[in-house]
């Protein structure tokens, strides 16, 4: 009994932990099965966080949050766009330079604006996404099993964390089901084709980007008005590199990258666990290799050892329309 | 940076490109950053003019821009040599990180050296154990087809976790709680140019600038003669341009990317001499933070020549002294403020590099043909 709740626990902070990590991995997927880099996951995310804390603390509405987070996100996506698709920059380039752009920026600003040291302020319960109780999960939560896994596992996380995994059979079904996601890989895998059929491949470039700036900014949003009560600088901390990590852990497909997702944020939930205890058997093991494993895992797939992870075709490679 | 312009800016100019262009992108970022200043409701004039006395305005000051230049030198040459081999090396954070740990372990374990032997042999450590954290990506890229890229940027997580493991539970002093070594020894330090000049009869205000500013000065000049001036940098800077090519020479692509790698690694690795052996005298927890990101802005902004990459970093390492007095002066612009100039100039010089390519082949199309 006591393992099993240790393990419920740790499972609810693995989909808790978890939920930015498959919000970004989708955002990357979008545009790189369209054909462009996405190194600037991590600026996407820490500016989405900072513009909806920023807005929910002064406006007391999450939606607002929502709203803001997700326009800034998308407008550092369009940013990526111009430089990338407009002007052909390099995609690599671009991505660093947005990324160490929001650092400094949400920073700036917000120790301009709010001068508290770079946070936002605290925000009161009814600004952020709460916890959302499924009904009948207070009467169930005494059942032996069924109350851990209905009252603890299912019920009782916020909106967002909903969305996202629902936003992985919806990407899957927008990606492989519809025109537009199969126009979209056209233009990762093989532009030229794409163009010979009569698709504009730079406005679909630009329409993918904005699907990613959407879920980066709901995954922002998540980071200061749901796992948190407001912005701390630098609050992404690596958690879009993470996404990155786990969108190429899963072949660049929505369902592997979302199992990708769950495997890394478990790893994270137990590494908070693990935070100076034993192992029996193994004695202490140092949070430090739990933290690192994503990292490790996601070279050794690309070292080709544990099957092949092969990017779409022209990531990367800016489209010259006329030749 | 070819003789007739080609690519994105072809029909300009070789001095509109050289000259013309990075300044153009240069002044549009200083003009982003200066709106963000308004936006935050400053006067931008005022922290120009605060920015380069504090930079420039006084003896320390001077010394604290040249300090700070050179990590920047280190970084700008680490990314420009991958860049030549086609290659983008984002690791420099990482291999500058784990740079510090051969530093520190020559330093802390071979003591008993005298000065003559342990600097050589730190600045050994830095740029083996630099080199060595750059070697993975570099296999994987060259012989299997992983991109460097993705695997240098998981690398500089995997260094951070590692040095905080290393110094939380193994190289910590014992019985302190600090994250961070014992002092080097005396002789195990990088005298100060303050006091080098002290001793020649000089006096100068005191500063961190330190001996490892001739060593990026030298490293300069060696990237300049490798690079341009032995066949394995021609080698080099073939596969740069084009890897078939290369292979039809007789060159062999994984041989350059896994060389150039090494020497872009051992280049950041030499960053750890300048703040550990010069200044720190100790390691500790996050030294190298941000010098590696910076890197790229100095490469990009010095186009990959180490005398740009000077003037780069003269440029960075001046934002740096300045912006720490500007937040002294204005405590509301924190110290962050060089992060967005930061930010902003690699989008500009180098994502957005080719911006204003349309209007100055307007523009001087025009003149030529009045």
């Amino acid at each position: 009994m006591e393992s099993l709740t240790l393990l419920v626990l740790v499972l609810d902070s693995t989909l808790r932990l978890s939920a930015p990590l498959i919000l970004a991995a989708l955002a990357g997927l979008f545009s790189e099965r369209a054909g462009i880099i996405d190194i600037g996951l991590e600026g996407k995310m820490l500016g989405a966080a900072f513009a909806a804390a920023a807005t929910a603390a002064l406006t007391g509405s999450p939606w607002a949050g929502l709203a803001a987070g997700i326009a800034a996100s998308v407008l550092l996506a369009l940013v990526h766009g111009y430089a990338c698709i407009t002007h052909r920059g390099n995609q690599v380039v671009s991505g660093v330079a947005l990324n160490i752009l929001v650092s400094g920026l949400s920073a700036v600003l917000g120790v301009a604006w709010f001068a508290e040291g770079g946070r936002t302020p605290q925000l009161p319960g009814e600004a952020r996404f709460l916890p959302l109780e499924w009904p009948g999960a207070d009467a169930l939560r005494d059942v032996p099993g069924l109350g851990a896994l209905y009252g603890e596992l299912l019920s009782g996380h916020n909106l967002i964390v909903y969305i996202a995994f629902l936003a992985v059979p919806a990407a899957a079904f927008v990606l492989y089901r519809t025109r537009f996601g199969l126009r979209l890989r056209a233009a990762g895998e093989n532009p030229e084709s794409a163009d010979t059929a009569g698709i504009a491949v730079s406005g679909l470039r630009y329409r993918a980007l904005l699907c990613t700036g959407v879920a980066c900014g709901l995954a922002g949003t998540y980071l200061s008005l749901a796992q948190s009560a407001g912005f701390i600088r630098d609050m992404s901390a690596g958690k879009g590199f993470i996404a990155l990590a786990a969108l190429i852990f899963g072949k660049w497909k929505p369902v592997p990258a979302m199992f990708a997702c769950l495997l890394f944020g478990f790893l994270e939930a137990v590494a908070i666990r693990l935070q100076g205890a034993e192992v029996p058997g193994v004695g202490e093991v140092p949070v430090q290799f739990v933290q690192a494993l994503p990292y490790v895992l996601t070279v050794v797939l690309l070292a080709g050892f544990i099957g092949r992870a092969i990017p779409p075709r022209a990531l990367g490679v800016p489209y010259v329309k006329e030749r | 940076m070819t003789a007739t312009a080609t690519g994105p800016a072809a029909g300009l100019p070789r001095w509109a490109v050289i000259g013309l262009l990075p300044v153009l992108n240069l002044l549009t970022a200083f003009a982003v950053s200066g709106l963000v200043v308004l936006l935050i409701g400053e006067d931008p004039w005022r922290v120009v003019r605060i920015l380069v006395w504090g930079a420039f305005g006084f003896e320390e000051a001077i010394g604290y821009t040249l300090f700070y230049a050179t990590n920047f030198i280190f970084t700008g040459l680490a990314v420009a040599v991958a860049f030549h081999c086609g290659l983008f090396n984002i690791g420099g954070e990482g291999q500058a990180y784990v740079g510090g740990l051969g530093v520190a372990l020559v330093c802390l374990h071979l003591d008993f050296l005298p000065f003559a032997l342990i600097v050589p042999a730190a600045m050994a450590g830095a740029a083996l154990f630099g080199a060595a954290w750059a070697f993975v990506p570099a296999f994987l890229q060259a012989y299997r087809g992983s991109h460097v890229v993705i695997t240098t940027i998981m690398f500089n997580f995997i260094a951070a976790a590692l040095m905080v493991y290393l110094l939380v539970n193994v190289m910590s002093e014992p019985g302190s709680v600090q994250p961070e070594t014992r002092p080097f020894a005396a002789h195990a330090r990088l005298p100060f140019v303050h006091e080098i000049l002290a001793a020649a009869g000089i006096r100068v205000a005191a500063s961190p600038l330190n001996l490892s500013f001739v060593w990026a000065l030298l490293c300069c000049a060696f990237v300049w003669l490798f690079i341009w001036h032995t066949r394995a940098g021609y080698r080099l800077r073939t596969v740069g341009f084009s890897p078939p090519a290369a292979r039809y020479g007789g060159i062999s692509p994984p041989r350059q990317v896994l060389i150039a790698m090494l020497v872009s690694g051992a280049l950041a690795g030499c960053m750890s001499l300048n703040e550990l052996m010069g200044v720190q005298h100790r390691l500790l927890l996050e030294f190298s933070a941000g010098y590696g990101f910076a890197g790229i802005a100095v490469a990009l902004m010095g186009r990959g020549h180490p005398v740009g990459i000077l003037l780069a970093s003269l440029l960075f390492g001046a934002l740096y002294q300045g912006g720490a007095e500007l937040s002294f002066e204005i405590p509301r612009i924190t110290r962050d403020m060089v992060v967005v100039i930061q930010g902003l100039v690699i989008l500009f010089a180098g994502a957005l590099e080719y911006l204003f390519v349309p209007a100055l082949r307007l523009a001087l199309t025009r003149r030529h043909g009045a």
